[in-house]
């Protein structure tokens, strides 16, 4: 089954924070406890790997919400649409 | 407390800096616990940390005032606060504004910068050696009431020798990038009070682009970070900021790898800057060893030296000390940092030194010809996690305890905790996944759940966790 980008953007969140998919949305930066500064590194390594992508600095450390992170990957010309 | 010497000389220089630009002044922070002086006497204080003005000015004012205080993380898990209070009884709890509502029906008796102090039922006086100025956990995470017993000299003196080998002046301003409730984030406040310097404090982590406009806007001289903030500061590619306010990088908190030692001590060096791996433990109240900076890359994959005042030692099995070089043995430690001990229940506050100045590590290491010391290993069950110390039979016996229908080992490397349990269910070890982040309040990361057949035990029921070792790379 191949999975669209959207199905593996949810993916990147409910793998590294142990979550459901219904969950994903609306979440942002420490609104839960798995995403800390360490589950915001493996998200970004994960998504780094699944787009194969490199984010910059800043890209990284302003991807603070499941929405902001759809806006941001719009740079790396990824269109994350559901 | 000699510590204290240095308020009245820097009373004019800022203390402190918040995130939202509020600051304070040595002379300011002086005042303050001097009118918290007027409410409390010797006594026990369980303080809720977080990295605020608010939250360090309690902090000093307890310890000024002889009032003991064992510092805990905010996040701390509910139920495992609740069984230290019964424990410790304190007679106060110094929290932040948010924590109130858990609190409610306590009589405040002082508030200040966002910081309430309140009083509970238990009795003021304690039965507290006259040495003891500070309690801190052992293990944080998993609740564990074993707390380490810190004298006022062994504050003084820790934070002395840091002063003095990574040469801190007034002109120092050390960003947080770790817990006051941990001891390493602690000496860094400490040694920096000692000289004046002004402590930037953010509750932003840096993985957050807050963190680095704080930085930048209050040009920070340095940061210390675990072997955890480096990886992310890899990832984050560190090297290529623009950070021109910055001096000092300094790592502790475990083994960083020797890739990642190299590859920062090399930008140190291209860049002027230093880069300053050390090696301590909370029952050395923070600090033992210090590899100078000058030899970051000649003697990478090293702790360094003792720090000024300490010596190492090795000693093999029969006890006897290791003269020849690369020959590895037991760390011992001796120095005026080493803390009186260990407390598991209040009656233990009030026990004398039991240390006397010597600390057995637990840890393997080796010296090389030139004097330089090497960790090999680790005598105990323990892992450091993201930095935080995680006893290995705790977990084991709080996956047990819950979950009474299995059979559980626990085992693992730095970073990664494997617990090897007898049943196959998706859901149950799932379940045992949420319990563990939960409560130890560790990202999910942490924690690699595996089935197996049995546990490997020997004849006579003890686990066999070397054998372990080899299921930990299968997923």
């Amino acid at each position: 089954m191949i999975m669209s980008d959207y199905e593996k953007y949810v993916q990147a969140f409910t793998e590294n924070f142990e979550i459901e998919a219904k969950e994903v949305e609306g979440l942002s930066y420490q609104s839960i406890g798995a995403w800390d500064s360490v589950g915001h590194m493996n998200l970004i390594a994960t998504l780094e790997d699944t787009f194969d992508i490199i984010m910059e600095t800043d890209d990284i450390i302003d991807f603070n919400s499941f929405d902001k992170g759809i806006e941001i990957l719009k740079k790396y010309q990824i269109e994350i649409k559901k | 407390m000699q510590y204290y010497d240095g308020f009245k000389k820097y009373k004019n220089n800022k203390i402190a800096i918040s995130e939202e630009g509020i600051s304070i002044t040595y002379g300011e922070v002086e005042d303050i616990f001097r009118s918290m002086g007027e409410k409390i006497k010797r006594t026990l204080i369980f303080s809720f940390c977080e990295n605020t003005i608010g939250c360090l000015c309690g902090y000093i004012s307890f310890l000024y005032n002889h009032a003991v205080p064992l510092l805990l993380d905010e996040n701390i898990e509910r139920s495992l606060f609740e069984s230290l209070i019964k424990i410790y009884e304190p007679a106060y709890l110094y929290i932040p504004k948010k924590m109130e509502h858990m609190f409610l029906g306590l009589e405040c008796v002082f508030e200040i910068y966002g910081y309430k102090l309140l009083r509970t039922k238990y009795k003021l006086e304690k039965r507290l050696n006259d040495k003891l100025a500070l309690l801190l956990t052992t293990s944080g995470s998993t609740g564990s009431p074993k707390l380490v017993r810190q004298s006022y000299q062994n504050i003084q003196s820790n934070a002395q020798a840091i002063a003095d080998y990574l040469e801190l002046d007034s002109t120092e301003r050390p960003i947080t990038t770790l817990p006051i409730n941990y001891t390493y984030g602690l000496s860094i406040i400490h040694s920096h009070i000692l000289v004046g310097a002004t402590l930037l404090f953010t509750k932003h982590s840096l993985m957050q682009k807050e963190f680095w406009q704080f930085f930048k806007e209050y040009k920070a001289t340095s940061f210390g970070g675990v072997p955890y903030t480096y990886e992310m500061l890899k990832k984050l590619h560190f090297f290529q900021m623009d950070l021109p306010s910055l001096r000092t990088m300094t790592q502790a908190g475990g083994k960083l790898s020797s890739e990642l030692h190299k590859e920062f001590a090399e930008y140190a060096q291209n860049t002027n800057r230093h880069m300053v791996i050390m090696y301590g433990q909370t029952e050395a109240t923070a600090r033992m060893s210090y590899l100078p900076y000058q030899k970051a890359l000649e003697k990478c994959g090293s702790i360094g030296i003792a720090i000024p005042g300490g010596k190492f030692q090795l000693i093999d099995v029969d006890g006897k000390i290791i003269e020849e070089a690369n020959k590895v043995g037991e760390l011992v430690y001796e120095g005026a940092n080493v803390t009186l001990g260990y407390a598991q229940s209040l009656e233990d506050l009030a026990k004398e030194d039991e240390r006397n100045g010597v600390l057995v590590t637990g840890d393997m290491a080796k010296r090389d010809a030139d004097g330089y010391y090497y960790i090999v290993g680790r005598k105990k069950r323990f892992l450091k996690i993201f930095g935080n110390r995680v006893n290995l039979d705790e977990i084991e016996q709080m996956v047990k305890a819950a979950f009474p229908e299995l059979d559980c080992a626990c085992s693992g490397v730095d970073d990664k905790l494997y617990i090897f349990v007898t049943i196959s269910e998706v859901e149950i070890k799932d379940k045992i996944k949420s319990f563990l982040t939960s409560r130890t309040g560790l990202n999910p990361a942490a924690f690699c759940i595996k089935s197996i057949f049995s546990i490997p035990k020997n004849e006579a029921g003890k686990i066999l966790y070397a054998k372990l070792g080899e299921y930990y790379n299968e997923i």
